[in-house]
């Protein structure tokens, strides 16, 4: 019965433990801040529980399939605590190789064998205290193995995407001055927007009467966000912070037209509806 | 049933006591009991424009802060028996001003007049929101250039999101746009916008056009309204601008370039 547990627990997109900048003492800095902050940092622990690294290479190759965007430069804490006390010794440099190659980057051991200690020091690598200790690092381990029933590589992106929340539509014009905001959402503008007049929406922006004022799509990164308007007059528009203003905007063919603005890399689309 | 007219524009100097007073004369001159009530404390115009500057003895703020009855405050016109004005009081601020001393003067004024025309200082500060607030309807003065025509729609969306009405989820007020100073010349010429400009921008309906008229300035420094010069084209259309406040269908005249005579092309008259 071999294999191969890998839990991750993603509470926030940010990883604040990214970067292979970080110095040796940084690291072990961040050793206690670890234990102490588990449910906070964006960090996976990869627990092996059998040394068979070719399977684990197939399983690993699995979940980068289901979850490509995942596994690209993942800061990762190796975990060899649960290995067998009698298994064989293990080749430590193939397990980093293996991991690399698979989007993981290693920042630390979790060890309990003194030659897996051994190995991580040859490696110039931290080691962190074996998680079977204390009351608060159980618990921290009962979660950590939760996501393993529901089949965690899926989900993994989905905190990232904001939620989402019914559309704001409004059939009155919107003056200069009014701010609009759809949270979580589209924005549904059935009448004119008037100049110094601002729509935000986390999600798309639509305008069916004339659009003058300014449009912000995607205003929490959301690039895929777009702004449809039937008559393209705006001071300012913006998809996840890259914008454009009218002085820009005037001298493209298709102001005053129905358009629709899209956002690829960095630069606004904009395209004849 | 007593009706709260405001007339406002958020842009100064555009004609909103001037337009008070002749629509508040427009409608006591066809025999509806109206008040014009100044709003402006601090820099009141409204008595001037009127003609009973040297009749005030209490103002407004006296009546909030119940220091005079409106009986003694109200000013009556010498002109029309259905006519009074409330002044502003000179030597006050906005703060004089509160929402419940306004709400319940207000309160007060239905009870005697059928139209209350309330003539609303500049901006969007404390002003010139107690001056809409307790409004019905809405004359939004608003002259052909780009920065008023700004205003103007800054003051509709208020209207439409900070007044009595829109607070307690009634009917919006009922907006009327009243484009002033309009000179079709210089509409010709590029120089101003148009009518069908404005009204596309703002999209309310359209009370009336005033023409850019001597006749305006003449008739405010002898204290007499506008509307009163029937000769005049402002005070024309300013009458043509009363009929359809009260639902009549009017067509929009003064917006053609007025065609000079011979001996006008001649020798290049004023007009």
């Amino acid at each position: 019965m071999l294999a191969t547990c890998l839990s991750s627990r993603y509470k926030s997109s940010a990883s604040d433990a990214r970067g292979p900048n970080m110095s040796q003492v940084d690291l072990l800095d961040n050793d206690s801040v670890f234990q102490l902050k588990g449910n906070m940092l964006a960090i996976t622990v990869l627990e092996l529980s059998r040394n068979d690294l070719s399977r684990l290479d197939r399983q690993l190759a699995q979940k980068v399939a289901q979850a490509p965007n995942f596994f690209h430069d993942t800061p990762l804490i190796l975990s060899l605590d649960k290995l067998d006390e009698d298994d064989e010794a293990l080749d430590l440099g193939a397990l980093l190789d293996l991991c690399r190659r698979h989007g993981l980057r290693t920042l630390a051991l979790r060890a309990r064998r003194p030659l897996d200690i051994r190995a991580a020091n040859d490696f110039d690598l931290p080691v962190l205290p074996p998680s079977n200790g204390t009351g608060r690092e159980r618990a921290l381990e009962l979660r950590e193995r939760e996501p393993l029933k529901a089949e965690p590589a899926p989900e993994q992106e989905k905190p990232v995407e904001p939620t989402i929340n019914p559309t704001k539509v409004i059939t009155a014009p919107v003056r200069g001055g009014m701010q609009l905001y759809a949270p979580g959402g589209d924005l549904v503008v059935l009448s004119s927007v008037s100049p110094g007049a601002e729509l935000l929406a986390d999600g798309n922006i639509h305008v069916y009467g004339p659009m003058r004022g300014r449009a912000l799509a995607g205003v929490k990164g959301d690039t895929k966000a777009r702004i449809f308007c039937q008559q393209l007059t705006a001071e300012l528009v913006s998809i996840a912070g890259q914008y454009k203003v009218a002085e820009d905007l005037r001298r493209h063919p298709q102001w005053g037209n129905p358009v629709q603005i899209s956002l690829s890399g960095d630069v606004l689309n904009i395209t004849r509806l | 049933m007593a009706k709260v007219l405001v007339v406002t524009s958020g842009k100064g100097g555009v004609g909103k006591t001037t337009t008070s007073a002749a629509i508040g004369t427009g409608l006591a001159l066809r025999g509806h009991k109206t008040v014009i009530v100044d709003f402006d404390v601090g820099l009141r115009n409204l008595d001037l424009i009127m003609g009973c500057e040297r009749r005030v003895v209490y103002d407004f703020v006296n009546v909030i802060n119940n220091e005079a009855t409106l009986t003694q405050a109200l000013i009556k016109d010498k002109r029309l028996e259905n006519l009074y004005v409330l002044a502003a009081s000179q030597t006050r601020d906005k703060d004089a001003l509160t929402l419940e001393g306004v709400g319940k003067v207000i309160e007060e004024l239905k009870g005697s007049f059928e139209y209350i025309v309330c003539d609303s200082p500049a901006g969007i500060e404390k002003g010139a929101h107690l001056a809409m607030y307790y409004a019905d309807e809405a004359i939004v003065v608003t002259n052909p250039e780009v920065s008023s025509v700004r205003d103007s729609d800054r003051m509709l969306g208020l209207l439409a999101s900070k007044s009595k009405r829109a607070e307690n989820g009634e009917d919006s007020i009922r907006e009327h746009l009243l484009l002033t100073r309009y000179n079709p010349e210089r509409v010709n010429k590029g120089e101003m916008l148009g009518v069908e400009d404005v009204e596309e921008i703002l999209a309310i309906r359209l009370l009336g056009v005033i023409p850019e008229s001597q006749a305006v300035l003449k008739a405010s420094n002898q204290g007499i309204p506008v509307i009163l010069d029937e000769q005049s084209d402002a005070g024309q259309a300013y009458s043509d601008a009363v009929e359809r406040l009260l639902g009549k269908e009017m067509p929009h005249r003064f917006l053609d370039v007025k065609k000079k005579g011979f001996l006008q092309r001649l020798f290049g008259g004023n007009e």
